[in-house]
């Protein structure tokens, strides 16, 4: 008991601990899927072997790619515009004021709703899922780096002033890296948002992509390679979430040495 | 050249106002080392935010050359108490000395210049490439120095800056302090609680009371220039102002123990 304790309070011993739990989980599913005769729940064996069939094909990897495109290129457009319009709302009180309001009610909406709308503007395509992942991984960068940029130590916030450290310097030397953990945060929480909103809008509209592969499947009835989709879909929000957690905690240390293990 | 004011500063707080700082004048003269000891918690760092152009005083003024300070003048470079926080943790020491530079059309060889000098003048060369947490706080103390020295500003502002230093040391930067005064003409406001510091630095000392703190007397130090740590300090004149301040100081100690029983 003491061991276990111990293990689940240091990096590594929640990596094993973690591991095992996901070993269990998958044995589990081998195991009650084994020589399933149900068409919902295939067999997971036959299901790896899908994966690694299908996503190996020319439209496997077409679909693959058409997804991690638009992925990164909507997630990419949400950060930038997120840390830059939070720095200024964080800075500048009266344009915090005005649109402070506005911005609660605007966040409310879920980027699912905009989904017709986005449509209509963009038509089927890429476009539309750039628009939709990038509006959803907006808020959550936008919102930390305006709440970090408001709480900059104040000692660090006064030698500024006192040094008449101002405009890019004091934002590129001061101030981006003091807000950086929140940004990191913001997304942190921006990733798998950007991963349901890339999925659903693929489901609804697009031609290409992974949640287009898993609708098409479903609606022809391959449901082995339904079920394909979702794995790879898995393993991708795994594979990103654990290297950004990995790059996140590069700049962390960066930018607060002191700090113990970020 | 710098002008107080009857300067009031008053702080809101829950149970209304709390006044730190109240009625306070006094004039510092161009190239002068003038310093300001008081008791802890006697307003002094509140007084040098509002000369400093960092907070605004409740009532009186301020006056730089002539012009009121409504903010940081250009010409300021500060010390802060609290010398940890005010250097930035991500840059090296080399880039928090340079960043106020980058201004004013520096070229970059000039600031890399002036960087050298600053932190060859306090002792740390070495460590133009270390951050700041792997420097002992007295170090830390001294990069925020070299950054005001390297500034050249026409007034120096001083909050305990060697509170945490070990006395060699402390030594050797009051001894600093002076060089750069000598050398530079630059006019030094300088906070301590230390009576032998002031006394050994300044040009004259102003003795302040507990808050609402009010100036309770100038007093001239007519020691001569060059000062040495030892001849100076062996001075019968020494002695006689260094006791003098410190009765003045242990008086308003005194009398707020008394006021309070
Ligand atoms: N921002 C503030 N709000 C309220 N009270 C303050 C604030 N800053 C300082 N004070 C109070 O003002 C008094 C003087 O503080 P300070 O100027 O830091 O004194 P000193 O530097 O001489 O030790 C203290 O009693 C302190 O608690
Ligand atoms: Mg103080």
């Amino acid at each position: 008991m003491t061991t276990l304790t111990t293990s689940v309070s240091t990096a590594r011993g929640r990596a094993v601990i973690g591991a095992a739990g996901a070993l269990t989980a998958l044995g589990a599913w081998f195991m009650l899927s084994r020589g399933s005769e149900n068409v919902y729940f295939p067999a997971l064996p036959a299901i790896l072997d899908e994966t690694w069939e299908y996503w190996r094909t020319a439209e496997g990897l077409r679909n693959l790619g058409a997804s991690l495109t638009t992925l990164s290129l909507g997630l990419c457009l949400g950060i930038v515009f997120g840390v830059a319009i939070g720095l200024v709302i964080g800075q500048l009180t009266f344009v915090e004021q005005a649109i402070s309001p506005a911005l609660e009610f605007a966040r409310a909406i879920p980027a699912t709703a905009l989904i017709p709308f986005a449509m209509m503007l963009f038509g089927v395509g890429d476009n539309t899922k750039i628009f939709l992942i990038a509006l959803g991984s907006l808020w959550p960068v936008l919102l930390n780096t305006a709440d970090g940029a408001r709480r900059i130590d104040p000692t660090l916030r006064d030698s500024a002033r006192a040094f008449r450290i101002a405009g890019f310097q004091r934002q590129a030397f001061i101030v981006v890296p003091a807000v950086l953990p929140r940004i990191l945060v913001g997304i942190r929480i921006a990733i798998p948002l950007g991963l349901i909103l890339m999925v659903t809008s693929e489901m609804v509209g697009a031609q290409e992509g992974l949640g287009f592969v898993i609708t098409q499947a479903q609606a022809t009835f391959q449901l082995v390679t339904m079920w394909s989709g979702i794995v790879v879909l898995g393993v991708l929000g795994f594979s990103i979430t654990f290297a950004y957690s990995l790059l996140e905690r590069v700049l962390l240390r960066w930018s607060d040495p002191r700090r113990e293990d970020a | 050249m710098l002008i107080v004011t009857e300067l009031e500063k008053t702080y809101p707080t829950k149970k209304g106002g709390f006044t730190a700082v109240r009625d306070m004048s006094f004039t510092v003269q161009e190239g002068e080392l003038f310093s300001i000891v008081g008791p802890s918690g006697a307003g002094k760092t509140t007084l040098l935010r509002c000369i400093a152009g960092l907070d605004r005083p409740t009532s009186g003024g301020v006056y730089f050359q002539g012009r009121e300070v409504d903010g940081p003048p250009e010409d300021f470079a500060i010390v802060f108490q609290d010398y940890a926080r005010s250097l930035l943790p991500w840059a090296t020491v080399g880039t928090n000395v340079e960043l106020p530079l980058m201004k004013k059309g520096n070229t970059a060889a000039e600031r890399n210049r002036r960087v050298t000098t600053a932190l060859a003048e306090v002792g740390l060369s070495d460590a133009v490439d270390k951050k700041p947490f792997q420097l002992s706080g007295g170090m830390q103390q001294r990069v925020a120095i070299a950054r005001a020295i390297a500034y050249r500003p026409k007034v120096l502002i001083m909050d305990e800056p060697f509170a945490s230093v070990d006395a060699q040391t402390r030594a050797d930067l009051e001894d600093l302090v002076l060089r750069v005064k000598e050398e530079t003409g630059t006019t030094i406001l300088f906070v301590t609680h230390d009576v032998d510091e002031s006394v050994y630095l300044s040009n004259r000392v102003a003795m302040v009371t507990r808050s609402p703190s009010r100036i309770a007397e100038v007093v001239d130090i007519d020691l001569p220039f060059p000062r040495d740590q030892i001849a100076t300090k062996s001075l019968p004149e020494f002695a006689r102002l260094r006791a003098h301040v410190f009765g003045g100081i242990r008086d308003m100690v005194h009398d707020t123990t008394l006021a309070h029983a």
